[in-house]
């Protein structure tokens, strides 16, 4: 194939410039942040200024970044973690919204079967928008912690966090939130939206595969996943992954500072894509929020298609898109996303995900267009 | 031409694509998901349906250089080989689940998908040649699978390739290594694929439960059973025999009647049959009848020559000499020299 478009960017987006100059530099020095002479102490100052980048960007306290290996890492930590301290008190009860990343969704489901809590799934409108009458039915005082993401990652749409975690709070519940998605794409700050934990990770935004964060208050209890050196405030322990935290900064910083100029470019290049895709693909059902959702994010139904057989056939054209979820033996399963806002599982099955990010141009619009028709036509049961 | 390669995870599916390949077709390899809840790593000498063979298929194709994905077939090998298993055996039958998978799975379901995204044939590694739409078998005589791919229909072999059929197995292991595949020394399969401790009695009877019934010779009981199911005819071991046999000489399983529960034992020369007669057949090589030809009785059976007669819609078989402990509900398979002519599925013999 000579040239591929790329429109998998929710996926994993390349990594910035900037970002991979910030890991080679920080790989070419040795040292462990914890040891005690000079050597450690510069590679302690690399982490807590990365600490300190990570954090003004976002809205933080250098002391509310803990450093992970990922989202799906910050998301176990925030709802496990939580869900323990908080369960010495009586609380037990998780309330989690059904449109959730798995990393979420498993943790909590492995809560429920293993550590006695209870789960309210919190349903969703044809939008995929939490509905806020339900979550304010569902919460009382023997909830430990209620999780809703910032930003859905298969149709996009944005949840009002804000709104949420007061609400939680009025019942002494903490909230965390997954904004693995929305971080660079969204105006995302920590202490405005009042939010007590949230979950970041590099390779959406810019920043390396295998370095994320988790936002955690100050006040909020977390007992660790991990135990060992007591490292990141004694709840994430493990030598600090310097090149990997590094990069996250760097490439966090970029991206937030650019988020204004990235929105509007990517927004303006997404709405062209609808539009062109719906003219091609006229029976096409653009899926989640039309307005408030992310700005690189498209996602379609094609009645009457597999989205597999749509993916196979565009990759062969070299236009490479997502059909949403895939368990890890590869196997397109219909989206638990979808059949919340309350599709039935063949038209579940018939949608692809766009996703447009940093590097995404209209050539990349161009190529999906050009070859969608055809391949729709072709896919037809 | 564009193939649709597919790949268990196994050596001999890796090779197939990869001579695919290298014999100047486009190739896509796809790997079919049968299992609902995929074990994750694989268990005794079963050749699929784990994530690691799932991973052995993507690292071959990965290597051999060519675009994967994994196709969820497991609703329709559920419905088309697990719950036929089950029923076949609940009525009385052996069946073949390698035969109804390439019948219902592999040569339709998954070949009417690549026919329709625009592939013209699909390939697969089992051991047997097809020329010109025409089926025979394997240079392997230890390894031919003719006898599973008896089943199909012109049309279907018409879109089937089949690189191994003039190689042995050992030869399939060097081309294996040769080309780098991890797979090459990995063990054959043989095992029913989707009972993972191999113990086809237990897995029966989670799914019927226990229906206790008599064994029975020459009309007088010698024991009881759980289930009909557990019996299959030519079976001399775990009979749980309660009278000896008057000439002191092992019991067999004769025939299997579930209605009335009845399993009946007998001597081996009671085995021996010289007349079987089938269901209606499919013809892969359609030749006149009556027809003086050879005839497989089981996977990996010996041959016996017979003449074939029409007997309804179905075969009369007269064997020329005797087979032994032939099952209902195997398939018999014709063959004109290593050419398969038709399959049929066995109804009775006598």
């Amino acid at each position: 194939m000579v040239s591929t478009a790329y429109l998998d960017h929710a996926a994993s987006t390349p990594m910035l410039p900037e970002a991979v100059e910030a890991v080679s530099a920080a790989m070419r020095e040795v040292g462990n942040a914890s040891s005690l002479h000079a050597t450690g102490r510069r590679a302690r100052r690399v982490v807590e200024e990365s600490r300190e980048t990570l954090a003004f960007a976002l809205g933080a306290r250098p002391s509310e970044v803990v450093f992970t290996a990922g989202g799906t890492e910050s998301d176990n930590l925030a709802v496990k973690g939580i869900y323990w301290s908080r369960r010495r008190t009586g609380r037990t009860r998780v309330l989690a919204s059904a449109v959730e990343h798995h990393a979420v969704l498993d943790a909590v489901e492995w809560l429920v079967s293993h550590e006695g809590a209870s789960v309210t799934w919190l349903p969703v409108d044809d939008l995929g928008r939490v509905d806020e009458d339900a979550y304010l039915d569902a919460l009382s005082d023997d909830v430990a912690l209620a999780t809703v993401m910032w930003a859905n990652n298969e149709i996009g749409t944005v949840q009002h966090v804000r709104r949420l975690a007061d609400a939680a709070h009025e019942f002494g519940v903490p909230f965390h939130t997954d904004a693995v998605q929305a971080v660079g794409q969204l105006p995302v700050d920590f202490a405005a939206s009042g939010v007590d934990a949230l979950t970041l990770t590099g390779h959406k935004l810019g920043g390396p595969l295998g370095a994320g964060a988790l936002l955690l208050g100050r006040d909020v209890a977390c007992t660790p996943l991990l135990h060992g050196g007591g490292q990141e405030r004694d709840v994430r322990s493990g030598t600090l992954d310097i090149p990997g935290a590094r990069g996250l900064a760097v490439a966090t910083a970029l991206a937030v500072e650019r988020q204004p100029e990235t929105a509007a470019r990517l927004s303006s290049l997404r709405d062209d894509l609808v539009k062109r895709v719906q003219d091609a693909v006229p029976t096409a059902v653009h899926n989640g929020d039309p307005a408030d959702r992310l700005p690189g994010n498209a996602h379609f139904s094609f009645p009457g298609c597999e989205g597999d057989s749509l993916l196979l056939l565009l990759d062969a054209r070299g236009v490479e898109v997502s059909t949403g979820s895939a368990c890890s033996s590869g196997v397109a399963r219909p989206s638990h996303v979808l059949v919340a806002m309350g599709q039935d599982e063949p038209t579940a099955r018939s949608s692809l995900r766009f996703s447009l990010g940093h590097t995404s141009t209209a050539d990349d619009v161009d190529a999906l267009v050009e070859a969608l028709p055809a391949v729709v036509e072709r896919a037809r049961r | 031409m564009k193939l649709l390669a597919a790949m268990s995870g196994g050596v001999d599916s890796a090779v197939a694509a990869a001579l695919a390949v290298e014999a100047g077709h486009d190739v896509t390899g796809v790997h079919l998901a049968l299992s609902e809840a995929p074990a994750t790593l694989r268990s005794g000498s079963r050749g699929c349906c784990s994530r690691e063979d799932a991973r052995d298929a993507s690292r071959a194709a990965d290597v051999i250089g060519i675009p994967y994905y994994v196709w969820d077939l497991a609703a329709e090998f559920q419905a088309s080989v697990i719950d036929d298993f089950v029923a076949e055996y609940a009525a009385g039958r052996t069946p073949n689940p390698c035969v109804r998978c390439n019948e219902k799975v592999k040569f339709a379901a998954v070949l009417d998908r690549a026919l329709q995204l625009g592939f013209d044939a699909v390939v697969t590694g089992h051991h047997a040649r097809v020329v010109d739409g025409v089926l025979s078998r394997s240079a392997d005589p230890a390894k031919d699978q003719s006898y599973v791919l008896a089943v199909l229909t012109p049309a279907q072999l018409a879109a089937t390739v089949l690189p191994l059929g003039p190689h042995t197995k050992d030869e399939v292991r060097t081309l294996a290594r040769a080309r780098g595949l991890a797979v090459a020394d990995k063990p054959d399969s043989h095992d029913i694929c989707f009972i993972a401790d191999g113990d086809t009695a237990g897995f029966l009877r989670s799914r019927l439960g226990e229906q206790p019934g008599a064994v029975v010779e020459d009309g007088v009981a010698v024991g009881t059973h759980q289930g009909t199911y557990g019996y299959t005819v030519g079976q001399r071991r775990g009979l749980g025999l309660t009278v000896p046999a008057a000439d002191g000489r092992p019991r067999y399983v004769l025939s299997v009647e579930p209605v009335s529960r009845t399993v009946t034992v007998g001597p081996v020369a009671a085995l021996d049959v010289s007349t079987v007669l089938t269901d209606p057949p499919v013809w892969s090589s359609p030749r006149p009848l009556p027809l003086a030809c050879t005839v497989q009785l089981r996977a990996h059976g010996m041959v016996h020559e017979c003449v074939a007669t029409a007997d309804g819609a179905g075969w009369s078989l007269a064997l020329t000499t005797p087979a032994r402990a032939v099952a209902a509900g195997q398939m018999a398979v014709l063959y004109d020299g290593d050419t398969v002519v038709g399959s049929a599925t066995i109804r009775s013999a006598a």
